[in-house]
């Protein structure tokens, strides 16, 4: 019988690496998660994500470094010791007990002997009371991942952790998830650790989002934040998508920077160059470009000389490919609401765009 | 016609073959109401005499009597090491796992005379007298196999996140082990079990090699083939049938009811 | 907060290497139980070998000479057994093969409603004595039993004939016995075939017999291989067929074994037999599972 000792506080990693025979799968990440706080750790596969997520709940020892909540040190503790629950991606529901033993099995290892007040309450946080009786065996996806995620809260850590729950769930199924997620994070007010390559899902829920990347993390901030000021060029193409052009500084006069990117002078605010030197990696995403016919009146920075390569219809925009005179081909959403121009394949266009959603990585970054 | 036949000679082809397989057992069924002369081999008329007097013939009740308890210790131990054997094989990476691997396989593929003259041998030299000890210990031997085999296949099939899940939900080494393993691995150890239970029942030659004057229910009916094997043997003979189909029947019910859902 | 690096104190020891440890513990019991009651046997076994009788010509003693010729002896003198029992083992195998495949395969693909009742009817009979079942096919085959008597009124064969006392009873037995052995396996495999896989091919214009020979049929072999060999290597030194069965003329070389141990007391050569036994039905194997190209062995 195990009952971890009542912890509170916020999360920090510190200095944490966890290195294998051949490679290292987590390299030197320090991190504090406010605690109450919906968090999420993004990246591709294999970046390190998922072991980070074990070292929090003990199920991996790290190489070196320190976890602790608060003021508690939990680097070596043992799992069961700590009072951190993890909903695994494959939700490992026991499958010789009911719902109600499932979920009411951490409860009852920490000796708590009058579970039902407790498992009642959270299946019905998760509307599956009536299935208490059931076995795992007999539920739909969608309904084992409720119940993981009960089995988890209903002990009322200080800390939840999500190994990329939704993964299994149809589209429908998981925008649902995620709402209800969201919700009772916010009802529980536990803080939530969640693991992810999805980065629509990390924008959708966290409050915090950090972006990994081979074992390190690249940038942290809101979803806000990353999505419209990235500090790397993984992080501009690992959310949504991006333009990159090169370029170079030609000047900084006051507050602008001025840049000649092949061949086209245009500004942006200094607040959004994040490059030592003069070599620049000019990022404009999709959505802010504007389609003009040649000629029109335009606002902003101008590209001319575009001529439009390929046209898709996603239903609520328009995808184009719009090839430049120095022969990259630009990505530019439109959004279906009757703004941009009656466009065919092979028009010429003219993009715009407003300088402050501009940003500039260093020239030689991947 | 010719369809019909290509599509059914398989048909017909597997039904005369466990007609075939069956005959014997139906022989002896048959036999064991026979109201027989000293060597039962002649139809000679129904009785159910054999029934009801299971134990007249002198020997064999205590011969069945030895191979329970034959049986039931061997299978006892050999569980018990077998499912050991099982789990350090499935769950952990260890130096000298191949080596483990042929020593378990080994004694599947030698002779049974050669494993019971081995063990016969080696117990004269040491000076130890052959009887229901040696037959035990030969059996836990040859049982060992089996079990790993068996239990292995469950142990590697059993989902790691099932046992972490139980760590992060705060069930230390033991509970796990208690509460979520075992469970989920006991179908594996009890068919390993019956399995051992069977292969030590009807075990002869190694039997026959280290069990000195100790008889079997194998041994008695062996012994009995040269003058003539009562009716009562074949009671037994059927009752074990039953309980066989009995057995294997219920193990497909139940598997049955638990993939169902 | 100050993230100061802190390196673990006293750190417990890594999991990994305690579960190692662990390993041994569950290992050991039963691994020492076979070393003691089977590899030890065998080496003595080994050992015993080479001895010859004791110069005092006591029944049952014998010295070690490292006698290595008795191994040439033991086979000169039972080549006949020897040999005998391979033949009788490979046709026993093959016959065994000869029915269990169809068995199986009815089974696997044939057997709609029926296919548990068929699994139970081809299990149920391997727990019971085989012995019981082997003297009711000496009563059924034999000069009193129905089959003797049928083919004798219609003129098959002759009053004094018999079909027990006859290789061909012993392998019919040896046949019958192992006949669990031989169809599980290969049940096993085909069941495992995704019936898909038969439609992809009829899909790209294979017909039957295509498609059995080029995709059933490979993928079955798995379960072929394990079948003969669980019905060929137990096969080889059984006697117990031969005894029942048989006459002194069919005797394998398991009964030679059996007979030097107890009759004669001739431990070395029963020794020697046993060895060259197990080594000529590892060669065989070894050829064997090269040939046939898979190693699921355990």
């Amino acid at each position: 019988m195990s009952e971890p000792k009542k912890v509170q506080g916020d999360l920090v990693l510190s200095h944490i690496t966890k290195s294998f025979a051949d490679f290292t799968a987590v390299d030197d990440l320090s991190l504090t998660i406010p605690k109450g706080s919906f968090f999420a750790l993004l990246g591709p596969s294999g970046c390190g994500k998922t072991t980070t997520l074990r070292m929090i709940a003990g199920l991996e020892e790290p190489t070196s470094g320190k976890i602790s909540i608060g003021d508690t040190d939990i680097t070596y503790t043992k799992p069961y010791d700590r009072p951190v629950n993890t909903v695994f991606q494959s939700y490992a529901l026991f499958p010789h007990l009911t719902i109600f033993e499932n979920v009411a099995f951490g409860l009852r290892r920490r000796g708590i002997k009058d579970v039902d007040a407790a498992v009642e309450k959270v299946l019905g946080l998760v509307e599956l009371a009536h299935l208490k009786n059931r076995k795992p065996g007999q539920l739909s996806g969608g309904q084992q991942q409720r119940i993981a995620l009960a089995r988890a809260v209903v002990n009322r850590p200080a800390l939840l952790l999500l190994d990329e729950p939704l993964g299994a769930l149809d589209l429908k199924l998981r925008r649902q998830m995620q709402i209800e997620l969201k919700w009772i994070q916010t009802e529980v007010g536990i803080t939530f650790v969640h693991v992810t390559h999805d980065q629509e899902e990390a924008m959708t829920m966290a409050d915090t989002v950090a972006v990994m990347n081979n074992g390190k993390i690249e940038q942290l901030g809101s979803p806000a934040d990353l999505y419209e000021s990235p500090k790397t060029v993984f992080v501009a193409n690992f959310l949504g998508q991006s333009n990159f052009i090169d370029g170079v500084v030609e000047s900084t006069d006051g507050s602008n920077v001025v840049a000649n990117i092949q061949g086209t002078r245009i500004t942006f605010p200094k607040s959004r160059k994040n490059a030592s030197g003069s070599a620049l990696k000019v990022g404009i995403r999709p959505e802010k470009f504007r389609l003009h016919d040649p000629g029109d009146n335009t606002h902003g920075n101008v590209l001319a000389g575009g001529k439009i390569t390929d046209i898709s219809f996603t239903g609520v925009s328009t995808q184009y490919l719009v090839e430049m005179p120095w022969k990259q081909e630009l990505v530019v959403f439109e959004q279906n609401d009757g703004g941009a121009p009656d466009l065919v394949k092979g028009d010429p266009v003219t993009l715009s765009w407003e300088p402050q959603f501009t940003f500039a990585l260093d020239g030689a970054s991947k | 016609m010719t369809r019909w036949l290509s599509k059914n000679l398989i048909r017909i082809y597997a039904g005369l073959a466990i007609v075939y397989i069956l005959l014997p057992i139906f022989y002896t069924i048959a036999f064991s109401f026979n109201d027989a002369d000293k060597r039962n081999i002649v139809w000679r008329g129904f009785t159910t005499d054999a029934w009801l007097n299971p134990c007249e013939p002198i020997g064999i009740c205590e011969a069945l009597g030895n191979s329970f308890k034959v049986g039931l210790t061997a299978t006892f131990f050999a569980t018990i090491l077998g499912t050991m054997i099982a789990f350090a094989l499935g769950r952990y990476n260890f130096k000298g796992r191949s080596t483990t691997n042929l020593l378990i396989f080994l004694p599947m593929a030698t002779p049974e005379v050669v494993l019971g003259a081995s063990l016969l041998s080696m117990f004269i030299n040491m000076g130890v007298g052959a009887g229901l000890m040696t037959v035990i210990i030969a059996h836990i031997m040859f049982c060992i196999s089996f079990v790993v085999v068996t239990v292995k296949a469950r142990v590697a099939s059993l989902d790691p996140k099932l046992e972490e899940a139980a760590r992060d939900l705060y069930a230390n080494e033991w509970e796990t082990f208690r509460r979520v393993t075992l469970p989920l691995v006991a179908p594996g150890i009890a068919a390993a079990a019956l399995l051992s239970f069977s292969l030590s029942f009807d075990d002869f030659i190694i039997t026959n090699f280290n069990s000195g004057s100790v008889n079997t229910f194998p041994e008695y009916v062996w012994t009995a083939s040269l003058r003539g094997v009562p009716p009562q043997a074949n009671v037994i003979g059927t009752v074990m049938f039953i309980v066989a189909l009995a057995a294997v029947f219920a193990g497909q019910v139940v598997g049955k009811r638990k993939g169902k859902k | 907060m100050a993230i100061a690096h802190v390196s673990a104190p006293d750190a417990p020891i890594a999991p990994e290497k305690k579960s190692k440890k662990f390993a041994y513990i569950l290992l050991a019991p039963g691994l020492l139980w076979l070393l003691i009651f089977f590899a030890f046997p065998l080496i003595n076994l080994a050992e015993t070998s080479t001895k010859t009788p004791a110069p005092t010509f006591e029944t049952g003693e014998f010295v070690q000479t490292f006698r290595f010729m008795n191994f040439l002896d033991a086979f000169v003198d039972n080549q006949e057994q020897f040999y005998r029992s391979f033949i009788y083992a490979l046709l026993a195998t093959l016959l065994a093969l000869a029915i269990a495949y169809p068995l199986a395969y009815a089974m696997a693909f044939r057997a709609g409603a029926w296919k548990n009742f068929l699994l139970i009817m081809v299990i149920a009979p391997f727990f019971t004595s085989f012995l019981l079942r082997t003297l009711a096919w000496k009563q059924i085959l034999g000069a009193e039993g129905p089959v003797v008597s049928t083919l004798q009124f219609i003129g098959l064969m002759s009053p004094d004939g018999t079909i027990t006392a006859t290789a061909f009873s012993v392998i019919m037995g040896l046949t019958y016995n192992f006949l669990p052995f031989m169809t599980l396996p290969i049940y096993a495999s085909l069941d495992r075939i995704d019936y898909r896989l038969l439609e992809a091919s009829g899909d790209l214009y294979a017909n039957g017999a295509t498609t059995f020979r080029r995709v059933t049929l490979p993928l079955s072999m798995p379960g072929v291989v394990a079948g003969t060999l669980l019905t060929f290597i137990p096969a080889s030194g059984d006697y117990i067929n031969a005894q029942l069965l048989g006459n002194p003329d069919n005797y394998m070389i398991g009964n030679v074994i059996n007979s030097r141990f107890f009759r004669v007391v001739d431990y070395p050569t029963a020794a020697s037999l046993s060895f060259l036994l197990m080594a000529t039905i590892l060669i065989v194997v070894v050829i064997y599972i090269r040939r046939a190209g898979t190693d699921e062995l355990v």
